[in-house]
């Protein structure tokens, strides 16, 4: 099979050529990026948390004339509420264990502050959320601790929400102990939080422990959480609660009921949408973050399955119309002795070609589109393994495209050689 | 000869009905994507008060200090004005009506038996709140300045809340406890929640909050209730978190202006406070940083529209190019497959002008039909935008201009299409295809 005639066959088809090829090109570009982006999205919704996710569910609620002001008394009085609504939910048959705290992963709702080595520093080493528990926070989220130890009971302070953050001591994430102390061993060092003059020693490392916001603006500290021993006291409260293994639901029952049995005098919801709910389980937590990637992943999904339907029916159309221009001169080549495998592949070929001229335009107008992509809408480069995939999905398209009408070129008899001009 | 090409298309198309169908496909699927998006974009970009948005400006100062900076995505505190500069541009009057605002959230605890008690957003804001916005009262009426002045217990009421509180007995006179106060209702205005709500702080829910409630400004500030929306302060300690103090903002501020003339001398005001502000040792930054939004630059400053829905704008126009390309090569198959009869009539005297109008109305004929299979696809993907929970998914209608503009969009896309494809089937030359025929 000579290329020279294929070329001179297809020199009288500029435009046709160029218009399957610029299609070619187009579609691998978009594809490309397309199954890029779903990749990315999909990695990021099953990114684990470094919760043990499962029969963890939270439970938002506020007062209803609970005691204002900043002052010792209320703050005192808030944290007896607080410490009695926390009692109550441990005592529940079906409740392992349970912890009043400021936020959790997933929820967007972050506290985060500047990490410094030194006192008074200015320019922050880096940014990290603040999570505020007591004992039972790393029992009850299911943190791995992986260096020093927990808090103890004694070690539990508390205060009001709206004042000063100054921790005695802290546990850090292991994302965050490498980056403020890179030669290894954070326990029993000494960092400065939101630029304080006071000292914090770290006494444990986790894990792992994401901060509670997925948008684009936390990309920069998402593994980088400090865990502070104290219960934040204000007018409404959050409780973490892990259930027994297999107890989740019945537990997601009894917790407001508790609750209410303590003291009727709050709002706690438990409404018909996620919005209006205030208990959530961690699975509910995790599908609402995700939601928008989820959402631009199946977008990404539908677009590449007609992008590809559309180039398709398009390579198909016109094939079917050139084999119908050069029927005499097919005709004349199978008088001539070709056979019909022959006929066949000259047009799968041909198809080669032309994709293959398509596809390497397309293969410089993905990287273009990537880095456009990188520029305005803050994504990552793409690696070579995507646009070799996108690659082999268009040419292996066109041919499969191009099959039909190549069958029914093959399938012109001789005789059409000796009709007359 | 408009009916007779009409005639000759609709003949031509029904010859080869699995081309045309995969034409009217191809077009009807670009469109359909693209107006989607195209719809999506134009309902969050819209003017939110048609016929007002002309005379309603938010002023921005400048208070931070030298040495501030402006951390990553943080609010940006200048976009709020601290209390002491909205007093003193409240009092100073220059503008024919001024408003300063903020957000809040109060827990309502209703008179009624068997009502829990619930939370309600709202909004804190002075006297000519109501008359600069236009907004029209079912029963009573707003406070006066007066009341203001006087930190009156008084509220506001929307329709819905009204009727939640107190069903259809007139909610005028009565008393509402909220947040751990008695305020006395005074009026009730008619439901009303401009997309997107333009006048809240830059952290709302733009296209799906709704005030309920509105109470006097000073009158929150006295009572220390609930505000939501961010609050930036850049001072030493407490002190720098106070609501009443010169180093947080937290709070926002329209002004009607009548007129370009009216709105220049007020950019000017403002430069001279700032000035002044400086010469007295509180601002330490230009004067000129002062600015004057009106309405529609204030909302393009704000960037309502997320990048997720801009990112899939451009995509749906990029499919909308390749199913045009796709279109092209098709189109192109098909006139050229048709040598033999346009030679005939080229023959029988028909110009290359007259051959070029015959396949241009050709393609617009595939480009109605492809309009109509648009429309049903698009109101597939709104339908579809609508099932999202965001903030904007419950805007995703068309309205007629969205509608005509389908239409439009499909029919100069095929013509478009079908240029390069015309062109070359009228210069064929006429004598060698009669020859074969």
């Amino acid at each position: 099979m000579t290329l020279p005639p294929i070329l001179a066959a297809l020199r009288k088809h500029k435009a046709g050529v160029l218009l399957i090829a610029l299609q070619v090109a187009l579609t691998l570009a978009i594809v490309c990026n397309a199954i890029f982006i779903i990749g990315q999205r999909v990695q990021r919704i099953h990114r684990p948390t470094g919760l043990q996710e499962d029969n963890l569910f939270m439970v938002t609620q506020s007062w209803v004339g609970a005691p204002t002001g900043d002052d010792q008394a209320a703050t005192d009085k808030l944290d007896s509420m607080l410490r009695t609504d926390v009692a109550a939910l441990r005592n529940l048959p079906d409740v392992e264990s349970a912890v009043a705290i400021n936020t959790m992963p997933l929820t967007n709702s972050t506290w985060s502050g500047g990490i410094g080595m030194k006192p008074d520093q200015e320019h922050s080493t880096a940014q990290a959320a603040y999570y505020f528990g007591d004992e039972q926070m790393l029992p009850t989220l299911g943190l791995r601790l992986i260096a020093g130890r927990n808090f103890t009971s004694a070690e539990i302070q508390h205060r009001a929400f709206r004042g000063t953050n100054e921790p005695v001591l802290v546990i850090i994430t292991k994302a965050l102990a490498d980056k403020l102390f890179p030669d290894g061993n954070a326990v029993g060092k000494v960092i400065y939080v939101d630029g304080g003059k006071k000292p914090s020693t770290v006494v444990g490392v986790v894990e792992r422990m994401q901060v509670p916001s997925v948008q684009s603006w936390a990309n920069y500290f998402t593994w980088y959480s400090v865990l502070i021993p104290a219960r934040l006291d204000a007018g409404f409260a959050r409780y973490a609660i892990r259930a027994k293994p297999g107890r989740l639901q019945a537990a997601m029952r009894e917790a407001p009921k508790a609750l209410f049995a303590v003291d009727p005098m709050r709002v706690l919801d438990e409404g018909a949408t996620y919005e209006d709910s205030s208990v959530h389980s961690f699975a509910d937590i995790r599908a609402n973050a995700y939601r928008a990637d989820r959402g631009m992943a199946v977008l990404m999904g539908v677009i590449c399955l007609i992008l590809l339907c559309v180039t398709g029916a398009g390579i198909v159309g016109l094939t079917s119309f050139w084999v119908g221009q050069r029927h005499k001169q097919i005709g004349v080549r199978r008088a001539l002795g070709a056979r019909k495998i022959d006929i066949l592949r000259y047009f799968q070929l041909e198809n080669l070609m032309i994709a293959g001229v398509g596809a390497a335009v397309g293969v410089a107008l993905a990287v273009g589109l990537n880095l456009l992509l990188m520029h305005f809408y803050e994504m990552d480069r793409m690696p070579v393994l995507y646009v070799l995939l996108g690659l082999v999905v268009v040419l292996a398209l066109g041919q499969a495209a191009v099959f039909a009408p190549a069958r029914r070129a093959a399938n012109v008899p001789p005789v059409v050689a000796t009709r007359s001009v | 000869m408009f009916r007779y090409y009409i005639d000759l298309a609709l003949r031509s198309l029904k010859r080869t009905p699995v081309l045309t169908a995969l034409m009217v496909m191809a077009i009807g699927i670009g469109i359909g994507a693209s107006m989607t998006m195209i719809t999506v974009l134009h309902v969050m970009t819209d003017d939110p008060m048609p016929g007002r948005s002309a005379q309603l400006y938010t002023p921005h100062l400048d208070p931070l200090p030298l040495d501030h900076k402006q951390g990553g995505d943080g609010p940006d505190p200048t976009d709020n004005l601290t209390w002491p500069d909205a007093m003193a541009l409240l009092k100073a009057h220059r503008a024919t009506r001024q408003a300063a605002m903020a957000g809040g959230s109060l827990l309502v605890r209703p008179g009624r038996t068997g009502l829990r008690p619930f939370y309600v957003d709202g909004r804190y804001a002075t006297a000519d709140f109501f008359a600069m916005f236009g907004m029209s009262f079912e029963r009573g009426q707003g406070w006066s300045g007066a009341d203001d002045e006087a930190r009156a217990r008084v509220v506001v009421l929307s329709d819905t809340l009204d009727r939640k509180l107190f069903g259809d007995a007139d909610g005028i006179g009565q008393m509402v406890r909220m947040g751990d106060n008695d305020f006395r209702v005074i009026g009730v205005t008619a439901d009303w929640s401009p997309k997107p709500m333009f006048y809240a702080d830059a952290s709302a829910q733009h296209y799906s909050d709704a005030d309920e409630f509105f109470l006097p400004l000073s009158v929150a500030v006295d009572l220390k209730l609930q505000t939501n929306g961010n609050q930036s302060g850049w001072g030493k300690g407490d002190a720098g978190m106070s609501l009443t103090g010169a180093e947080m903002t937290w709070l926002q501020f329209w002004v009607q202006l009548d007129s370009p003339a009216k709105a220049e001398a007020y950019r000017q005001y403002l430069i001279d406070y700032s000035a002044q502000q400086k010469s007295l040792g509180r601002f330490q930054r230009p004067p000129t940083n002062a600015k004057l939004y009106s309405l529609m630059g204030w909302l393009a400053h704000e960037n309502l529209v997320p990048n997720d829905v801009r990112l899939q704008l451009w995509l749906a126009l990029g499919f909308l190019f390749v199913c045009m390309i796709n279109i092209v090569a098709l189109l192109l198959a098909k006139f050229l497959r048709r040598s033999g009869e346009i030679s005939v009539r080229r023959a029988l005297g028909a110009g290359r002008r007259d051959i070029f109008v015959q396949l241009g109305i050709e393609s617009a004929l595939i480009g109605v039909a492809g309009g109509a299979l648009g429309l049903l696809v698009a109101q597939l993907g709104l339908w579809s935008i609508r099932q999202r929970p965001d903030d904007y998914a419950h805007l995703a209608q068309m309205d007629v201009p969205m509608l005509l503009g389908t239409l439009a969009l499909a029919v100069a896309a095929s013509v478009l299409a079908g240029l390069l494809p015309a062109w070359r089937a009228c210069r064929v030359a006429p004598a060698l295809q009669l020859k074969t025929m």
